[in-house]
């Protein structure tokens, strides 16, 4: 009956609804995870970087960004561009060809894939017959040049991957004229290298594994020289007048020949293993750049002797007597160097490197003396070490900001000051609308600061708070002190570092004011350190405290880690923000909540057995309380993963054992053709039932008990300024929630300012709520009259908010996992209930009050509660009544990490990793958008020949 | 014997000082007897604790009548649902008690206290292939003791014959609430969670609403074993004998929701402790939407007035309320204050 009162759609609503709520994953952030190849077109000075899942990303100037994804999900193998195109050919493991675009629509550029490709031999040829291995574009730009396994170079017809098969260059044509005895020892096997002569566009360079390299004329479809190499082929490289060219060796040798008309089967110029004579690795790609006062710059990747350095990721540059051998933190995908494009030009003058590792990209300076690197503005790699916990704070004052990058430009004196090199394309976006900053927690006990306003996600400053404790690891060990003599020349290059010296250094709960530039960072051995921005270095001592969480609980031992050793005496920190006290609980389980009340001068922190609360000011622990239940002996005992059920282990495995086999499956089925791929498909459906009845997963229904492991651990600490005990005065008051689903509730009484130093802070339970549910507490928030919810500390007094209003009553807002209740305050009454999960079996994983403007009209907005569930939706739900107002999938719900490290800012955009080493930023409001909007112009194209034949010969291949 | 006698319905204290004064009345100080009473149905039901006796006088309009019965002979089938329909021949049995009888009942003793327990619920609106259980937790410290898995079952489609994933109970704990209740068995289909259908949600989404709705869990499955399904009698003949007689507990629906209705708004109730000092249970919020009290009286009034059964009709309206709770609570367009309203009074 009441159903029919219900009014069903409220079109007034819906039409704000809309106005109001959009969802778009707009930009990833970070370094690609597990990057398969490179790519770099010095016409539209683009980088395209290729990943083991089928994604490519271009790059170019700072907020030229483009993203494509292969449906087939298969690992990227090459990436070339087309000469003067905006356009580009990508090899996939499967074998096949994918031609992309980057074609402009309203004004802005999108990457599309047009075709695709798949070589095909003539029927029963085995399948290595047409496994492409090197692809050449000419500079034509109407053909591609397909090196295979079988040796046999097939060329295809651009855009439309037509074969023309008369042109093929077949191994047997190859070899007629081959001296008898160096054929008999070696076939030509599969092709390594195609290369365009940088002058005439008729003659390539072809190059077998098995060492025979010879010119072909395109023209005339012979070969004109044959160079008789007698060491496996890794790479091939021109110099820029085409009169010499180098090839370099499995053997860890390069070796130059030389061109000319006179000798159609040349004796090597010179044979090099630059790190002999032991043996040693293989050189797999060599560049050889000419410059104004002679001496080249000789660069390789590899070649060192393989029994001692056989390990290290090293790419040499040698220039004159200078030699530096960078050696990478991760395996080295590809490199390129940047040089002049000038298409008169008579040298090369290369000006970067540019390396992507496996886990970073690293760009050196050649042109700066020391070859210094060069501070990437994209790319970071936010995973050098772990990422622990996130914190983004929205809208950061100007000068808060200003004195950040200060600091952090003190930290990045060793980067080179060269302008970022790879500046292809126009960014179009608008000027960020705020300075918003992401912070990240590191297992290394540091904490980045992001700038991340806008579509580059830049570093701006690195704090570390290891100098405050004594770690097993002296500081002072430097990896790059090599003495002068030191053979290979070897210098670490990158940031990334994923060894942790000591786990319990790991940052787990960041809270930064943003108006008076107080910081508080908690970790794993329950540390929590408070910290002020201070402009110059300073030496200082920190304050130290503990707090015992245990109190008079008797008989319990705590099995875990030990607390952190502190550093006696004062302590140097340099610029930027520097701690002042730190308290360290006890017994030092990690951190799980923590609040800070810049303008009260307190701290609060909880872990597993209780919450503390600290006075800042007066450096004075203000009160602490167990939260423990006695039975809970898991709590006591040690680090949460010492709970992990053996059920939980078994339940991933079975996943893993399924995933697995999904996988496979879709291998198979890819090749196929449609029916055959429906066919498999059903009959997974089918197996994937059997599966379920072979081996059910089962799931134990049991109601939560007030014995339940962990009730005690503190989930989320509050601040609130309301009316706890009367509701004619206000005061102070902390709130905490537990894993039981308890609430409590303090009342502090806070000196005047004046007074602030010479009375003690107090505190005062004043309320326990018990949720019947027990569900654990993940948000507390108190809404005052206007039903909005209180202001930040000292958002206020720095004209950014309205002052809360004091006057209507009050209400407390208690998000569990499973329900979000409204109580009426100061007398806790239960005014209305949103019981997510017993309606839709999802729970509550991150909960943020969002502000949400209209995109219609700029005076309207309202608060909304932003909800991230644990099947990965996205939920936004009103104030105050607690209305579902809409649902977005956001994440899959098996992306356990992907979920946990999700964050919201405050304007309705969040943050959660897709991999260790990537954020995908999402926006739910239709006025705050972060995307990339660029343009790429064709420049404009030269008559001359010689600028895309330099360009097509820069396309770099990458061999599995 | 026939006694008459009056009571001040603001006052009528306990139980206790009630039955001294029954046996004062009648002169039978030292004979232990049954107190029983009619209901506005009909129902002759016991009196033997205060709130039931509570209860009793709040319903006397302005007449409470009363029987009393001898312990030893009590006739203790006289009492339950629709008796009194049957008026004649229960009252013969109650007022003749020493009346001749084929067979001699067996004595089972009247529940000294009313308290929800776990039951099948709305056995006339179901299909009979189905079966929704009612596991009250509250007040035992038995487990709830069962586990949930994945599985498919058969389905007729209008494409034929199908097989659909489904969530099947896996097993039964020994001792816990669902094998004790034996209203579950291993292999029962779940079908709904508190009035949501599970089709469509993985296991861990229906554990996590069956643990949700843990203090109060009502699954509609269809069993494994199809044979034991209650077989319902036409509506006409059903109304009369059939309820009392049928060994299932449902033979007293109306007592349950009636009490249930008031229990379960208190057991979802959280518990505050203010300064320390003893936990109490949290109270509601003062309405502020008059709309919906009158709207409650409305439909309170229509279940009185019109003729339909009443264990029927309270059923029916306890899972109407149910099932609009859940669109209420699925909706999100409605914003008014008016709608809000619902919500608090779940």
């Amino acid at each position: 009956m009441r159903r029919f009162l219900r009014p069903g759609h409220d079109p007034v609503r819906e039409r704000l609804k809309r106005d109001l709520f959009q969802f778009n994953k707009t930009v990833e952030h970070g370094f690609p995870h597990q990057p398969s190849a490179l790519g770099y077109s010095p016409f539209l000075r683009l980088m395209a970087i290729g990943t083991r899942s089928g994604a490519i990303k271009l790059y170019g100037a700072p907020g030229v960004e483009f993203m494509g994804l292969h449906e087939e999900n298969n690992t990227v193998m090459q990436i070339h561009f087309i000469p003067d195109q905006c356009q580009l050919v990508t090899l996939l493991d499967d074998n096949s060809l994918h031609l992309w675009s980057l074609k402009q629509h309203n004004g802005a550029s999108e990457l599309q894939e047009e075709h695709r490709f798949t070589l095909k031999g003539p029927p029963g040829s085995p399948p290595s017959a047409t496994q492409i291995t090197a692809v050449l574009p000419h500079s034509s730009r109407e053909v591609l040049y397909l090196g295979t396994e079988s040796g046999n170079v097939f060329v295809v017809e651009l855009p439309s991957f037509r074969v023309l098969e008369d042109r093929t260059i077949t191994s047997e044509a190859v070899l007629q004229r081959v001296p008898e005895d160096y054929c008999s020892r070696r076939s030509c096997e599969l092709v390594e290298a195609l290369r365009e002569h940088p002058k005439n566009p008729d003659q390539i360079l072809i190059g077998y594994s098995r060492g025979l390299i010879v010119l072909w004329d395109l023209q005339n479809s012979k070969v004109t020289h044959h160079f008789l190499g007698s060491q496996q082929l890794e790479n091939l490289y021109w110099q820029r007048d085409g009169s010499k060219f180098i090839s370099c060796h499995y053997d860890g040798s390069y070796t130059q020949w030389p061109v000319s008309n006179d000798n159609r089967q040349p004796e090597p110029l010179e044979n090099l293993v630059p790190y002999g004579p032991f043996p040693c690795k293989a050189i797999s790609k060599i560049y050889w750049q000419t410059t104004k006062n002679g001496l080249p710059y000789i660069i390789f990747q590899g070649g060192m002797p393989r029994a001692s350095y056989g390990d290290r990721h090293s790419i040499s540059v040698i220039h004159g007597s200078q030699q530096t051998a960078f050696d990478f933190t991760s395996r080295v995908i590809d490199f390129f160097i940047i040089f002049s494009s000038e298409p008169m030009a008579e040298f090369d003058d290369p000006s970067a490197m540019v390396v992507l590792a496996e886990e970073e990209l690293v760009v050196i300076d050649l042109k700066s003396a020391g070859w210094p690197a060069v501070h990437p503005p994209y790319l970071a790699s936010l995973h050098c070490s772990a990422i622990t916990c996130s914190h983004h704070v929205s809208n950061i004052p100007l000068k808060l900001w200003e004195r950040i990058i200060s600091a952090g430009s003190k930290q990045n004196i060793h980067y080179s000051n060269m302008p970022w090199p790879i500046d292809g394309g126009t960014n179009l976006a608008p000027d960020p609308p705020q300075r918003d900053l992401l912070l990240t927690g590191h297992e290394d006990g540091t904490v980045r600061f992001w700038d991340a306003s806008g579509v580059c996600l830049h570093l701006l400053y690195k704090l570390s708070t290891v100098r405050v404790f004594l770690t097993d690891a002296d500081p002072n060990d430097n990896m790059n002190t090599l003495g002068e003599d030191e053979w290979p020349p070897l210098r670490k290059v990158g940031t990334f570092d994923p060894y942790s010296d000591d786990p319990r250094l790991g940052i787990q709960k960041i809270y930064l004011c943003k108006y008076s530039g107080y910081l508080a960072v908690a970790g794993t051995a329950g540390q929590v350190l408070v910290m002020e921005l201070n402009d110059e270095d300073a030496e200082h001592v920190v304050d130290h405290a503990e707090a015992d969480l245990l109190q008079d609980q008797e008989g319990y031992r705590w099995k875990g880690h030990e607390k952190l050793k502190t550093r006696d005496g004062p302590v140097r920190f340099e610029a930027g923000f520097q701690p002042f006290v730190l308290v360290q609980c006890q017994p030092p389980a990690v951190v799980t909540s923590l609040a800070l009340h810049s303008e009260w001068k307190l701290v609060a922190f909880g872990t597993s057995h209780g919450f503390g609360l600290f006075d800042h000011q007066q450096k004075r622990l203000v009160f602490v309380k167990c939260t423990l239940h006695p039975s809970d002996q898991l709590a006591l005992e040690g680090p949460l993963s010492r709970v992990k059920s053996l059920k939980k282990s078994l339940r991933q495995s079975f996943r893993r054992i399924r995933r697995s086999r999904v996988s496979s499956r879709k291998r198979r089925g890819g090749s196929g053709n449609a029916s055959e791929v429906q066919e498999a498909n059903a009959k997974f459906d089918q197996d994937a039932l059997q599966e379920m009845e072979l081996a059910p997963v089962q799931r134990k229904i049991e109601a939560r008990s007030a014995e339940d492991s962990f009730t005690g651990f503190v989930r989320t600490l509050y601040f609130a300024d309301t009316f706890l005990r009367d509701s004619s005065r206000h005061c102070p008051s902390l709130w905490a929630g537990t894993n039981g689903g308890t609430v409590y509730a303090f009342c502090l009484r806070v000196p005047p300012a004046e007074r602030r130093m010479d009375e003690p802070v107090r505190a005062e339970q004043a309320k326990e709520i018990q949720l019947m549910h027990r569900a654990p507490v993940v948000g507390i928030l108190v809404l005052d009259g206007r039903s909005t919810p209180l202001p930040e500390p000292l958002e206020v007094a720095h004209d950014l908010s309205k002052s809360p209003d004091m006057q209507g009553s009050h209400q407390l807002l208690v998000v569990s996992e499973e329900q979000f209740k409204v109580f009426t305050l100061p007398k806790v009454s239960s005014k209305l209930k949103l019981k997510l999960t017993a309606l839709e079996g999802c729970r509550v994983r991150k909960v943020t009050v969002a502000n949400f403007g209209s995109c219609k009209t700029n005076d309207y907005s309202e608060n909304d509660l932003a909800v991230l569930t644990n099947l990965g939706d996205i939920q936004i739900i009103s104030l105050p009544f607690l209305k579902l107002q809409i649902r977005y999938p956001c994440i899959r719900k098996e992306d356990v990490s992907g979920i946990a490290s999700c964050v919201f800012t405050k304007y309705g955009q969040g943050f959660y990793l897709i991999s260790p080493s990537e954020f995908e930023r999402f926006s739910l409001s239709t006025r705050w958008l972060v995307e990339p909007q660029c343009v790429v112009d064709v420049p404009e194209l030269t008559s001359n020949n010689h600028v895309h034949n330099r360009s097509g010969m820069e396309n770099t291949t990458r061999k599995s | 014997e026939f006694r008459r006698f009056s009571l001040e319905r603001s006052k009528p204290g306990k139980f206790e000082e009630f039955y001294g004064l029954l046996q004062h009345v009648h002169k039978i100080p030292n004979v232990d007897v049954l107190v029983g009473y009619t209901d506005i149905h009909g129902d002759l039901l016991p009196i033997n604790n205060d709130d039931n006796y509570h209860k009793a006088v709040s319903t006397a309009n302005p007449l409470l009548r009363i029987f009393i019965q001898r312990k030893e002979d009590a006739d203790y089938s006289a009492f339950g649902t629709d008796t009194m329909t049957r008026k004649k021949n229960v009252l013969a049995n109650v007022l003749r008690p020493d009346n001749h009888k084929k067979k001699p009942h067996i004595v089972i003793s009247m529940p000294q206290d009313f308290r929800p327990v776990s039951s099948i619920i709305d056995v006339d609106i179901l299909p009979e292939t189905h079966r929704r259980v009612r596991l009250y937790k509250y007040g035992t410290d038995k487990p709830l003791g069962f586990y949930i898995r994945d599985g498919s079952s058969v389905r007729v489609t209008p494409h034929g014959l199908e097989k659909v994933p489904g969530i099947f109970i896996s097993r039964l704990v020994p001792g816990g609430l669902a094998q004790s209740t034996g209203l579950l068995a291993v292999n029962d289909e779940v079908l709904e969670v508190n009035g949501i259908e599970v089709s469509g949600k993985s296991l861990d989404q229906v554990t996590d609403m069956m643990i949700a709705n843990s203090r109060n869990l009502i699954i509609t499955v269809r069993p494994a074993n199809q044979r034991n399904n209650v077989v319902r009698n036409s509506r006409t003949s059903g109304s009369s004998g059939q309820s009392t007689e049928s060994s299932l507990p449902s033979s007293t629906p109306n007592i349950l929701t009636n009490f249930l209705q008031g229990e379960e708004e208190s057991d979802e109730e959280d518990i505050i402790i203010e300064d320390s000092g003893e936990p109490q249970q949290i109270p509601k919020a003062v309405r502020s939407s008059e709309s919906l009290e009158s709207l409650t009286q409305i439909e309170l009034h229509e279940s009185t007035q019109n003729g339909f059964l009443p264990s029927s009709e309270i059923n029916l309206n306890h899972s109407a309320g149910s099932i609009s709770m859940e669109y209420e609570e699925h909706d999100p367009d409605h914003k008014s204050l008016e709608e809000d309203g619902t919500i608090i009074t779940l």
